[in-house]
C-alpha cells in the first residue's frame, strides 16, 4: 500500500514544484520570484523525506537539513540586496 | 497500521504543498502569495518529517527530522518578514482590491524606519491625521 501512496505523493510533489517553477517565470517581480524559490526549496525537503522513505537510508535527512538552511540563507540574503538599492519598481 | 499512520501524513503533507503552489500561483500579490506559500508549505514540510519520523520509529532519525521541524518552524517566519518587507519597500504595487495599507503613512521610505504616529516624527515622515469625531456627523 506504501507503494502507490509514494508514487501518488510523487506526483503531487511534482505538479506543486511545476506551479512554483510557473509563478518563477512568470513573477512579475523579484520578491515574487524569491517567495516563489523558497516554496520550491520547501516541497524539494519534502521530495528528499519521501525518496528518504522510498530507498529506506535515513542519511538522506541530511541533505534535506542543507537544503532547508540554503533555502533560508538565501531569502535572507536577496531580502538585503534588495533592501540595498535592487531594482526599484515605481 | 503504522504504515497506515506514514500514508496518512505523506498525503496530508503533499496536499498542502500542492495547496501552497496553487495559492502562490492563483493569488494575486506579493503579500498574499506569500501568505499562502510560507505557512502551506511549511506545514507540508513539517506533515512529511513526521511521515519520515514515523516510517523509520528510530531516535537518530526521529531526532533528525525533529530539528529540520524546528528549523523550519523558526526560519520560514523570518524569510517571509524579511521578503516582504523588502518588497514592500520596492514598491511592489498591491492587488488593486487592497481595502487598507497601513504602512504607507508611517514608514520612512528612507531610513526604513517605522513610525507609530504618536511620537514627534522627522519631516521626511507625515503622520497620519486622527481626526476628531467632529459635529458634523450629529448634524
Amino acid at each position: 500500500m506504501l507503494d502507490v501512496v509514494i508514487n501518488i505523493v510523487y506526483f503531487m510533489l511534482s505538479v506543486a514544484l511545476l506551479f512554483g517553477f510557473i509563478r518563477l517565470i512568470k513573477g512579475p517581480s523579484l520578491p515574487d520570484r524569491v517567495v516563489s524559490l523558497e516554496l520550491i526549496a520547501s516541497i524539494v525537503v519534502g521530495y528528499v523525506g519521501v525518496h528518504a522513505i522510498d530507498t529506506g537510508v535515513p542519511s538522506l535527512l541530511d541533505v534535506a537539513i542543507v537544503i532547508a538552511l540554503t533555502a533560508f540563507l538565501t531569502a535572507v540574503g536577496f531580502a538585503r540586496f534588495l533592501e540595498r538599492g535592487g531594482p526599484k519598481s515605481e | 497500521m503504522s504504515e497506515l499512520i506514514v500514508a496518512i501524513l505523506l498525503l496530508t503533507g503533499a496536499s498542502f504543498m500542492i495547496l501552497a503552489s496553487v495559492g502562490i500561483l492563483r493569488l494575486p500579490d506579493l503579500p498574499t502569495r506569500m501568505h499562502a506559500s510560507t505557512k502551506a508549505g511549511a506545514m507540508g514540510a513539517m506533515m512529511t518529517m513526521a511521515g519520515v519520523a514515523v516510517y523509520f520509529a528510530d531516535v537518530v532519525v526521529f531526532t533528525r527530522a525533529f530539528a529540520i521541524v524546528i528549523f523550519i518552524l523558526i526560519t520560514a517566519p523570518i524569510a517571509a518578514h524579511v521578503i516582504g518587507r523588502a518588497g514592500y519597500f520596492l514598491g511592489t504595487p498591491l492587488w488593486e482590491g487592497t481595502v487598507k495599507d497601513e504602512l504607507k503613512d508611517n514608514y520612512d521610505d528612507k531610513t526604513h524606519k517605522l513610525y507609530s504616529g504618536f511620537e514627534p516624527a522627522p519631516e521626511s515622515v507625515i503622520p497620519p491625521k486622527h481626526e476628531k469625531r467632529s459635529e458634523d456627523d450629529e448634524d
